[in-house]
């Protein structure tokens, strides 16, 4: 099909940045950038969007905030046959307390999100990242969802929901499964979530006692991490207790530093302590060289993160027992 | 696809492409030239509008999508010859120089004022940190903002002094 647009189409070859560090498309044939042509249904019940991605099997994507899916359409890094338009199923826009848990539905905005005082009193480490993520427009519109389903190893709550241990339910035609950030994220850009399925909650356990912080390093105000630690713990009787040590922005499969919340787990919190495990997350991360930074300067920066977050986590988890104990 | 858009107060009814960027909707189909079309990649917020009455970038929303929402350009602004506060903002406190960046501005200063109609310097700051002004002048923008929560109280409290002063003070 030719049109306006057609003029607009990348060259393969160019070099491009889905996160838009600054884009290489330059030239007088480059009128506009549009993504590719493609079917868009806005569904109008969670049933209908499984549906048609049932229908459509690979073809079709869910678009929630498009702030990561546009901009990979428009660079071809992406380029669905139907778009299933989520924005209406106001019953994924949720956070609720359920049990001994917090219960976010996957179109829950980031915005949403920063202004939860529910949020925030469970859960200081999501203000810590919500406050640095991205800028305020951008917050208007992307969701929690689609930020874990993007499964891009920068993305800040990944690295925030793996700390946190947080469980997400994938719904398909056969019924609902709940799945830990562990295993949900299954390398760059890949999740779980299988044909004909989507994500519809995010399951974050509250415990009592605990406390938790997200340190990231960036270059400018809204910009993706140079280097990003979020830690997650309780006290139990002075001791280190339910750890969650996830990164962001070194490299896929950093999600869930078990080595680091083994070395915690029992112990009492120590400077000592802490120069060890931010060795540990230094030494158990893969990150690469680029317009961020060199691949040693993130390196050295896990480890500090890690360090600054564990040293919040425990004032704050104190700051919690302490109040828990006055009331 | 036939979509309806209700763009500053009217329904506006047009067939679009699904990829029809809703930037190029309100430039392009509607004629509202006052949205402006920078990087179009989500970075430098001149395309800022209102959806629903908080900012959005506009080269990152797809037309189709605002279907049924209420989108609020910078035309929308003034009421007939009267100037919103943040506009008459920007000329008291020189808030532009080339003026590309500062519809977006301006949209981004009314939807915070409506949320929040005495800001700090910092939740300006805050609020404006999604959008770029290529020709640095954030103190003045910052200002401009300022200028017209002063502005709006002044108006709203009759019998407070009558204008709000022009020089810019800090918050
Ligand atoms: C300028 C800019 C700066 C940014 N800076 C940061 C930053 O500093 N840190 C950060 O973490 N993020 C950043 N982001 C990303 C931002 O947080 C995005 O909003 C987020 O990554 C994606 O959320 P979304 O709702 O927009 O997802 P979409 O773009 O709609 O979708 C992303 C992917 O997830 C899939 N998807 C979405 N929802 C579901 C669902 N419910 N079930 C199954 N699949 C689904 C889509 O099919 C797509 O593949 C930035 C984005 C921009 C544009
Ligand atoms: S044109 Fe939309 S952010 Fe730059
Ligand atoms: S006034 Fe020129 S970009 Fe802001």
């Amino acid at each position: 099909m030719t049109g306006p647009y057609d003029r607009a189409i990348v060259p393969p070859d160019r070099p491009s940045d889905p996160r838009g560090t600054g884009a290489v498309l330059k030239g007088r044939e480059r009128a506009v950038q549009v993504p590719a042509s493609f079917d868009y249904r806005r569904a109008t019940s969670v049933a209908e969007a499984l549906e048609l991605l049932r229908r459509y099997g690979e073809e079709a994507r869910v678009v929630a905030g498009g702030h990561s899916l546009l901009p990979m359409m428009k660079l071809r890094l992406a380029g669905p046959e139907l778009l299933v338009d989520i924005n209406d199923l106001h019953e994924l826009d949720h956070i609720e307390q359920a049990g001994d848990e917090l219960r976010i539905g996957a179109l829950t905005r980031h915005r949403t999100l920063l202004e939860s005082p529910l949020v925030g009193r469970c859960f200081p480490i999501v203000h810590d990242a919500e406050k640095v993520i991205a800028d305020p427009p951008v917050r208007n519109r992307g969701t929690i969802g689609g930020s874990l389903c993007q499964a891009d190893p920068s993305e800040d709550l990944s690295a925030v929901c793996g700390a946190l241990h947080a469980r997400v339910v994938i719904r398909g035609e056969g019924g609902e499964r709940v799945v830990p950030m562990a295993d949900f994220h299954q390398g760059p850009y890949e999740t779980a979530v299988g044909v004909g399925e989507m994500l519809v909650q995010v399951r974050i356990p509250v415990l009592p006692g605990a406390g938790s912080a997200y340190e990231k390093v960036e270059r400018k105000s809204g910009d993706w991490a140079v280097a990003a630690a979020g830690v997650a713990l309780t006290l139990r009787e002075g001791r280190i207790a339910d750890a969650g040590v996830g990164l962001a922005a070194v490299g896929a499969g950093a999600l869930n530093l078990d080595a680091v919340q083994e070395l915690l787990n029992g112990r009492e919190p120590s400077e000592a302590l802490y120069e060890e495990a931010g060795r540990l997350a230094s030494a158990h991360c893969s990150p690469v060289t680029d317009g961020r930074g060199s691949a040693e300067y993130k390196r050295h920066l896990a480890g500090e993160l890690t360090r600054r977050a564990l040293r919040r986590s425990v004032a704050r988890a104190r700051t919690a027992q302490g109040t828990t104990g006055e009331a | 696809m036939r979509i309806t858009v209700n763009v500053n107060g009217e329904d506006r009814t047009r067939e679009v492409e699904p990829r029809h960027l809703l930037v190029r909707f309100l430039r392009d189909d509607l004629e509202l030239t006052g949205t402006h079309w920078g990087c179009d990649t989500s970075n430098c917020g001149t395309c800022v509008v209102l959806m629903d009455g908080e900012p959005v970038k506009s080269c990152t929303v797809l037309a189709v999508m605002a279907a049924g929402h209420e989108i609020r350009t910078v035309e929308d602004l003034a009421d007939g010859d009267r100037l919103d506060p943040v506009q008459q903002g920007f000329i008291e406190q020189h808030g532009l120089q080339c003026g590309f960046c500062t519809p977006g501005m301006m949209l981004t200063g009314r939807a915070l004022l409506d949320r929040n109609p005495d800001p700090s310097d910092q939740e300006i700051r805050e609020a404006i940190s999604g959008q770029l002004c290529r020709c640095t002048g954030y103190l003045n923008i910052v200002r401009s903002i300022q200028w017209a929560a002063r502005e709006q109280a002044a108006v709203a409290a009759p019998e407070a002094p009558a204008t709000a002063t022009a020089t810019g003070g800090r918050a």
